[in-house]
C-alpha cells in the first residue's frame, strides 16, 4: 500500500482546504504532525500487514511503480521524524493562525511530494518529485517576505532550475539511447553498450544537476543562503530532509540502482566529496552567523555521504545510508537548537550572545550532544557512522581519503567546540540575564532528537547486523 | 543506428548547445532579475527541443510529448513562483538590480 | 530536412534577440517569439499535442506573466535607459561571436556518440501513453498544481498586507 504514503497527505490538504475553514484552520498543524507521526509508525513496523497488502480498489484507479526497499524505508523514517518535528516546532514558532495553516498545509504536500522521491523508479518521476520539493521550498523560504529571504529564495530557484535542466538533458540523453526513462530498462541498455561517448555525457549532465540539488562544493553558492535566511522550522525542514532527500538520496538512489556504480563515477566521487568537506568545515569556521555555521557544516557533512558513496563497496553504500540517516537527525537538532536561541535572545549572531547554558539547560545540553555526534565522537550516533566511512574507504585502499576524512573531523569538533563556547558556556552577558528555556514545543523535539542520537550510538552493536549493513545490498 | 540518424542528431545538438550557450550567457552576465528568469526560459526551450529531437530520433515521440506536457505545467508554475518573488523583492527594494540588493555574503 | 535548418537559425537569432534587446518587454516578446518558432519545430518532429502545449502555455501564459511583471515593477527613466543601454551593450556584444564561434567549432568537429537507438515502441498514442503508463506524472501535476496556488496566495497575501 505504499501509494496511500502519497496519495495520503495530499487528499487531506485537499480536504482541509475545503469551504469549511473555520473548523479546517485550527484542524491542519494537528493533521501535518499526525500523519509524519503515523508514517513513522508505519515504518518502525515493517513487517506489518500494511506494506504486504495487494491494492485492492485503489490498485485498479492508479498503477504507481512505487518500490519500498531497505533504503526507502531507511528514508521514509527520516522524512517522518523530521516532518514532525518541524510541525511541532512551527506550532511554537509561527504565531499568526492563517500562516500556520499554510504553512501545514505546504508540510503536508511536501510530505507526499518526499515520499514520492523515495519510492519512484523511473528518472522523469524522480524530476516531477524533486521539482514539487524544489516549489514548495521557494515559497517555504520566501515565508518570511523579508528582502533576505526573498533573495535567497530566488538564487535557490535560479540554481535548482538549472539543475533541473541539466537532469532533463540527462534524462533525454538516456531516452534516447534506451528509449524509456523506467530505472532497471535504463541500467539494462548502459550495461548492454558500455559507455560510450553519449552514455558518459548523459550520466555526467544527470550527476552535475544532482550535485547542483544537493549542495555539493563547486555547486554550493545557493545552500547557505537559503538555509539561514529562511525561517526556522524551515531551515531545520530544509537542512534536515528536504535537501537530503532531493540532493543527496537521489544521487545514492541513481548512482546505486541505475548508472551501476562504475569507477569512474566512484572518482568523482571521491574527489568532490573529499573537497566538499574540507571547503564545509573551513567555511564553517569563520562564521559567526549560528545558522550559517550549520549550514556549512552541513555542506561538510554531505560531502561525507558522498565520500562514503564513492568507495563503491557495499559497507560504503550501507556507510553513506547510515550517514545520511545520523546527518538527518543531529542537523535537525542543532537547527531547532538555533531556532531555540533566535527565538529567546532575538539574534542568530554567535558573538553577541554567551552563557546561555545555565538559562537554558536542555538546550545547551542537546546542543553539546548534537555538535559532538556531528563531529564524531565516541559513543554517540555520528562517530560510528565516520568509523563505517572510514573503514568501507580503508577497505577499499582509499588511504588519502581517509585521512582526509578524519582530519576534516577533527577541524569539525574545533568550529563546534568554538561554537560551544561561544553561545552556551561561560558567563552570560547582562543583556540575557533573564531569560528562559524555550517552550514545551520546542523542548520536546530536541529531548526526542537528542535521545534518537544517544540511543543509535549505545545500541549499535544490535542494528548493526540487523538494519544497516543489509543497506549495501 | 542509421548514419544519418547521427548526423541529424548532430546537427541539432550544435543548435541545442549554441541555445544553452546564450541562455547560461544571460544568466550570468544580467544584473536584472527578469533577464535572468528569461535566460533560464532560454535554457528550458533548449531541453525541450533536446527531448523532442530525441523523440523523434528514436521513435518514441508518444513518450516524448507526455513528458514535455508535464514539463510545460512544471515550468509554468516555476515561473509563477519566480515572479512572485521578483515582485516581492522590487516591493521592499524598489529596484531589480542585483548590484544595489546583494547583501548576501558569499 | 533543409527548412528544418532554416527554422534553427531563426530560432537561435530569436533567443539572441531575446537576450540582446534592450528594453523588458522586448525580451518578453522575444521569448515569446522564440516559444512560437520552437512550436513550429515540434510540429515538423511528429509532436503536435505537445506543441499545441508550448505555444498555449509557454508563448501565450509565461508572457503574460512576464509582460505583467515588468508592467508591475517601475520602469527607468529616459536617461537612465540610455545610459543602461551602453553598459548593456558592454557586457553583451561578445555573445553573438562567442555564439557563432562554438557552432562553428562544433561543426567542424566529428564527434563518435555511438548512438545504438532502441526498438520503437508499441503504444503510438499519446493520450494513452499520459493517462496509463505515466499515471505518476499525472498526479505530480496535479499536485505542483495546488502547490503553485498556495505559492500564490501566501507571495500575494504578503503583497497586500504591507
Amino acid at each position: 500500500m505504499s501509494h496511500l504514503l502519497i496519495l495520503v497527505p495530499f487528499c487531506c490538504v485537499i480536504i482541509l482546504n475545503l469551504p469549511i475553514r473555520k473548523v479546517m484552520r485550527s484542524l491542519a498543524p494537528v493533521a501535518a504532525i499526525v500523519l509524519s507521526l503515523l508514517q513513522v509508525v508505519m515504518v518502525l513496523c515493517f513487517d506489518c500487514h500494511f506494506w504486504q497488502t495487494q491494492f485492492g480498489i485503489i490498485g485498479t484507479f492508479f498503477k504507481f511503480n512505487l518500490v519500498v526497499d531497505r533504503l526507502a524505508i531507511l528514508m521514509l523514517l527520516c522524512i517522518g521524524i523530521v516532518s514532525f518535528v518541524t510541525a511541532v516546532i512551527a506550532r511554537v514558532l509561527i504565531k499568526e493562525r492563517k500562516e500556520r495553516f499554510d504553512f501545514a498545509s505546504l508540510l503536508l504536500i511536501s510530505l507526499s511530494a518526499l515520499n514520492g522521491i523515495v519510492m519512484v523508479r523511473d528518472i522523469f518521476s524522480l524530476y516531477v518529485f524533486l521539482e514539487i520539493a524544489a516549489v514548495i521550498s521557494f515559497i517555504l523560504i520566501a515565508f518570511k517576505a523579508n528582502l533576505l529571504a526573498y533573495e535567497g529564495a530566488f538564487k535557490y530557484i535560479i540554481f535548482s532550475a538549472i539543475a533541473s535542466i541539466f537532469l532533463l538533458c540527462g534524462t533525454s540523453l538516456l531516452l534516447i539511447t534506451s528509449g524509456s526513462t523506467d530505472f532497471s530498462l535504463i541500467n539494462a541498455s548502459l550495461t548492454a553498450q558500455a559507455f560510450s561517448p553519449s552514455i558518459i555525457l548523459a550520466v555526467g549532465l544527470f550527476l552535475v544537476g544532482l550535485f547542483i540539488k544537493a549542495g555539493v562544493v563547486p555547486f554550493h553558492w545557493w545552500l547557505p543562503d537559503a538555509y539561514s535566511e529562511a525561517p526556522s522550522p524551515v531551515s531545520v525542514y530544509l537542512a534536515g530532509i528536504v535537501t537530503k532527500a532531493v540532493g543527496v538520496y537521489a544521487l545514492i538512489r541513481v548512482a546505486v540502482s541505475v548508472f551501476g556504480m562504475h569507477k569512474s563515477i566512484c572518482t568523482v566521487f571521491l574527489l568532490l566529496g573529499a573537497v566538499t568537506i574540507v571547503v564545509g568545515a573551513v567555511a564553517a569556521i569563520t562564521q559567526t552567523d549560528f545558522k550559517r555555521m550549520l549550514s556549512y557544516s552541513s555542506i561538510s557533512q554531505v560531502g561525507y555521504i558522498i565520500l562514503a558513496l564513492g568507495s563503491a563497496s557495499p559497507l560504503g553504500i550501507a556507510a553513506a545510508c547510515f550517514h545520511l540517516f545520523n546527518h538527518a537527525i543531529f542537523k535537525s537538532l542543532l537547527f531547532v537548537n538555533a531556532a531555540a536561541v533566535e527565538l529567546q535572545t532575538g539574534t542568530r549572531d554567535m558573538d553577541k550572545v554567551s552563557g546561555l547554558s545555565q538559562r537554558m539547560p536542555i538546550t545547551g545540553l542537546t546542543s553539546v550532544l548534537g555538535s559532538l555526534s556531528c563531529a564524531g565522537i565516541p559513543p554517540l550516533a555520528g562517530f560510528w557512522s565516520k568509523l563505517l566511512i572510514v573503514i568501507a574507504l580503508l577497505s577499499t585502499g582509499h588511504f588519502v581519503y581517509a585521512v582526509v576524512a578524519v582530519l576534516a573531523s577533527v577541524v569539525t569538533l574545533g568550529y563546534f567546540l568554538v561554537m560551544q563556547r561561544k553561545v552556551f558556556f561561560g558567563k552570560i552577558s547582562e543583556e540575557f540575564s533573564n531569560i528562559k528555556e524555550a517552550g514545551l514545543g520546542i523542548v520536546v523535539p530536541e529531548i526526542i532528537l537528542a535521545a534518537i542520537t544517544v540511543g543509535i550510538g549505545i545500541f549499535f552493536p544490535v542494528i548493526l547486523n540487523r538494519f544497516i549493513l543489509p543497506l549495501g545490498g | 543506428m542509421s548514419a544519418s540518424a547521427v548526423y541529424l542528431f548532430w546537427i541539432f545538438g550544435i543548435f541545442i548547445v549554441m541555445l544553452f550557450s546564450i541562455g547560461l550567457y544571460c544568466i550570468l552576465a544580467t544584473f536584472n532579475l527578469i533577464r535572468a528568469l528569461i535566460g533560464v526560459e532560454i535554457l528550458i526551450k533548449a531541453v525541450t527541443l533536446l527531448i523532442i529531437v530525441a523523440g523523434f530520433l528514436s521513435g518514441h515521440t508518444a513518450l516524448t510529448q507526455s513528458l514535455v506536457i508535464t514539463m510545460i505545467v512544471i515550468e509554468a508554475v516555476v515561473m509563477t513562483i519566480a515572479v512572485g518573488i521578483v515582485l516581492g523583492i522590487h516591493k521592499q527594494n524598489k529596484s531589480l538590480d542585483v548590484r544595489k540588493i546583494r547583501s548576501l555574503k558569499g | 530536412m533543409h527548412l528544418n535548418y532554416l527554422i534553427l537559425v531563426v530560432l537561435v537569432l530569436a533567443a539572441l534577440w531575446t537576450v540582446m534587446t534592450r528594453s523588458l518587454i522586448r525580451a518578453a516578446i522575444g521569448l515569446a517569439a522564440t516559444s512560437a518558432v520552437l512550436t513550429i519545430i515540434m510540429f515538423r518532429l511528429n509532436s503536435p499535442l505537445a506543441a499545441v502545449f508550448e505555444l498555449s502555455v509557454c508563448a501565450g501564459l509565461i508572457s503574460v506573466l512576464f509582460v505583467s511583471t515588468i508592467s508591475l515593477t517601475q520602469p527607468l527613466n529616459k536617461e537612465e535607459v540610455l545610459a543602461h543601454m551602453k553598459e548593456r551593450l558592454g557586457r553583451f556584444w561578445v555573445l553573438p561571436f562567442l555564439v557563432i564561434a562554438i557552432g562553428l567549432t562544433l561543426s567542424f568537429i566529428q564527434f563518435k556518440l555511438n548512438l545504438r537507438l532502441p526498438a520503437p515502441e508499441a503504444e503510438k498514442d499519446v493520450r494513452a501513453v499520459l493517462w496509463n503508463l505515466r499515471q505518476l506524472d499525472l498526479l505530480g501535476q496535479i499536485i505542483i498544481l495546488i502547490t503553485g496556488v498556495f505559492g500564490v496566495v501566501i507571495l500575494f497575501r504578503e503583497r497586500l498586507k504591507k
